[in-house]
């Protein structure tokens, strides 16, 4: 290709790389050439001045609905979704009508992906054939065909010896098995959070046991086995202390934590509105203070929207029949500024860290940094812009958002996918 | 035309009546007043009068029904209101229209009030939200049953005079209740004190926070106790295996002539109905000299009578 593109002036924040200051970033043939001082005149520069220059950012929990369910979203309005959010890498998740559960359906994703050309979709497999919980899926063709991961999110692996025996077999391909953790004997049929506002709204109760039930349990495996293990969407305090005691006997065990975990609890719930009915439920303020606090101590090891869209006619339904989600892809980084940035609990370098190298890792990627040579995933960032998020302009196809209006600081400008902006305001 | 008494200078303003816990002492008691005014339109020999005439009312029920469904009929036909019935016992999206779209379908007939019973709690509000008529809720899952709330306190204002400083129990599957949740509000609004009564199992998360008290024994509150309402055990709502047997449930939880004996002679003996006999309550109870179960019954026509002239009123007002 032979094509150069210099970042200009921007204040580069490159965690893995340790660096976090004002410099440049000249791209060539799609990889990152240089950091530093850059003396070189290129044809195209992009002035940077006043924004935050960052790897890619990575989300690896997203639902884009594909195949089955195009109407509430799609592997390409996904993707154009996320770029114009800053994230060049999304993981999608496989409970998808049909479920993705072979080399075949891994294929898929990609293919469509491929024509898409926005942003890089990587997908999970099923852990179980038709995410049943009972039989596995086949782990080794689809791993090969490029799955980076498992899970049966959506639910978890209820049976024990089912969990056991796809952490023993997972073992065999290196990779990660990631877990929704839900005891659905526990759960029932609940449907927001168990406590005094599912009590007062008389709607049936998630019981936070149900969460950390099998979280325990799970790590008891992991323990056994040794293998990768990642929390999908962790949301309580006793989660969290379980993570906690997990880190410090030194398993393998990493989780995420959601926007939502972090902003909103389940007094919202309180009109029945639809928009905050999600799964694991939004829960009480002092498991919102605990999850930050994680993420203060460095326990948790990536955020994720698990922006998972709905149709407008399924979010005007009764709160006990309407669908567990929220989508929340294209608003995401403000969200992360105003609940993590502007109360102080990390520092711009310690989020970034958190959307780019540390996801990454988990899904054994080579990205989410700024090192010479790596594939030139790159987001420019105004850190000071002002403004109300408006679910109208949204690029997702879905708006079950219950941010519209919230008044925000922080947007996307630019996303360079491989070298190509393939998103700017 | 019954004669509303008016409380002080209060203005009734709601158009919906989704829940008691809205609603404050004043609101609460101006219903109550209204209803004795309506009272007496039920023993005329004219049993009607014009008030709703032109209006029309469609009771909209996806639960199973008898008394509550037809006591809202007879409500609105007294007060000379069309009816329209509309039951549909299965309320889920997959199995064709949805909730919203059978109500906007029913306002495009031009009605006024939508009383409505649902099995999931919130359905009348989401449907005050999204609908121009008014909205009467009948019963939605366990959350509330706000007529039922206002005829059992009109029914025990009525003999006792008032509710303050009374100590009322409320007994059994207070979890799935939503008759609890709806007379827990009305009746500490109005001064009572509650007590629930039932197992461990039966009682709802954080109950603790709630403004009653909590107790796991029938023998320790029977004698203490002015008001006991037994509510029906549901074993279409009971999840699981919440009690080891109905036989261990009635011998602590039943309210028997031996449990009677040791009650205060003057205590009301309340139920929602209908009533599981010998299960929660014995016959001999439910007939006894206590037993207020058919007052409440007829009580429940006049409190109906008032919410759907009140909400119409509300309604007329703002147009």
């Amino acid at each position: 290709m032979g094509s150069e593109l210099l970042i200009k002036n921007g204040w580069v924040i490159d965690p893995a790389n340790g660096i976090d200051k004002k410099c440049d970033v000249l791209i060539a043939d799609g990889r990152i050439a240089e950091v530093g001082s850059v003396k070189k005149t290129v044809q195209t520069v992009i002035d940077a001045a006043g924004k935050l220059v960052t790897p890619g950012l990575i989300d690896i929990h997203v639902h884009f609905r594909e195949p089955g369910d195009e109407e509430e979203e799609t592997i390409a309005s996904g993707s154009m979704a996320a770029v114009a959010a800053g994230f060049t890498s999304v993981v999608c998740m496989p409970n998808t009508n049909p479920v993705i559960e072979n080399e075949t359906d891994i294929e898929y994703v990609h293919r469509k992906a491929r024509q898409t050309r926005k942003t890089h979709v990587y997908t999970m497999g099923a852990i179980t054939k038709g995410q049943q919980g009972v039989e596995l899926a086949e782990m080794g063709f689809m791993a090969e065909a490029g799955a980076v991961g498992f899970t049966d999110d959506g639910r978890g692996v209820q049976d024990p010896a089912v969990m056991l025996r796809a952490l023993k077999y997972a073992a065999m391909f290196n990779v990660f098995i990631a877990q929704h953790c839900q005891d659905d004997a526990i759960a029932g049929n609940g449907v927001m959070n168990s406590g005094y506002y599912s009590t007062i709204l008389g709607l049936p109760g998630l019981d936070p046991l149900a969460e950390e039930a099998m979280l325990w349990r799970d790590i008891q495996l992991v323990k056994k086995t040794r293998v990768r293990y990642h929390a999908q969407h962790i949301s309580t305090k006793g989660a969290v202390e379980l993570i906690r005691q997990a880190k410090k006997d030194s398993l393998p065990i990493t989780c995420e934590v959601t926007p939502h975990h972090l902003l909103l609890t389940e007094e919202c719930c309180a009109e029945y509105d639809t928009n905050y009915k999600v799964n694991p439920p939004l829960r009480s303020a002092k498991d919102v203070e605990a999850l930050k606090q994680a993420i203060a101590d460095g326990l948790v090891d990536t955020l994720a929207t698990d922006h998972a869209p709905h149709l407008q006619s399924e979010r005007e339904l009764e709160f006990l029949t309407a669908p567990f989600g929220i989508a929340s892809l294209e608003c995401a980084l403000a969200l992360y500024i105003k609940a993590l940035i502007e109360p102080g609990v990390l520092d711009w370098s310690g989020l970034i860290r958190l959307m780019t190298e540390k996801p990454a890792m988990i899904i054994g990627v080579d990205k989410g940094t700024l090192g010479i040579g790596k594939q030139a995933d790159v987001t420019i960032i105004n850190p000071n812009v002002e403004y109300k998020i408006d679910v109208s302009t949204f690029r997702s196809k879905s708006r079950n958002c219950p941010y519209h209006g919230w008044k925000v600081k922080g947007k996307v400008e630019k996303t360079i996918v491989g070298g190509e902006i393939r998103f700017e305001v | 035309m019954a004669v509303v008494k008016k409380s002080k200078e209060f203005k009734w303003h709601r158009k919906h009546l989704l829940g008691l816990r809205e609603l404050s002492a004043e609101e609460i008691t101006y219903i109550l007043d209204t209803a004795r005014g309506f009272e007496q339109v039920s023993t005329r020999s004219v049993k009607k009068a014009p008030p709703l005439r032109g209006r029309v009312v469609v009771n909209l029920f996806f639960e199973d029904s008898t008394r509550t469904r037809n006591s809202f009929s007879l409500a609105a036909n007294r007060l000379s209101a069309d009816i329209i019935e509309f039951t549909k016992k299965d309320s889920s999206v997959s199995k064709g229209e949805t909730l919203l779209d059978t109500a906007k379908n029913l306002e495009a007939m031009g009605i006024d009030i939508v009383v409505i019973r649902h099995s999931a709690g919130g359905a009348p509000r989401f449907l005050s939200r999204n609908i121009n008529a008014c909205v009467v809720n009948a019963g939605d899952g366990f959350n509330e049953h706000p007529t039922q709330g206002l005829l059992d306190v009109y029914t025990i204002r009525k003999i006792k005079g008032t509710l303050e400083g009374l100590k009322i129990a409320i007994v059994g599957d207070i979890a799935h209740s939503r008759v609890a949740r709806s007379d827990m509000w009305a009746m500490t609004k109005l001064g009572a004190e509650v007590i629930f009564v039932g197992p461990p199992t039966l009682m709802p998360t954080e109950v603790g926070r709630l403004p009653v008290k909590v107790s796991y024994s029938l023998d320790d509150v029977i004698e203490k106790v002015d008001v006991i309402n037994m509510l029906r055990i549901q074993f279409e709502r009971l999840g699981g295996n919440p009690f080891p047997s109905i036989r261990e449930y009635s011998h602590y939880f039943g309210l028997t002539v031996e449990r009677m004996k040791r009650a205060k002679s003057d205590i009301l003996v309340m139920h929602p109905g209908p009533i599981n006999r010998g299960l929660e309550m014995e016959s001999e109870v439910a007939n006894g000299r206590n037993s207020v179960i058919l007052e409440q019954v007829t009580n429940g026509l006049a409190v109906r009578m008032a919410v759907l002239f009140l909400v119409n009123q509300a309604a007329a007002q703002s147009e």
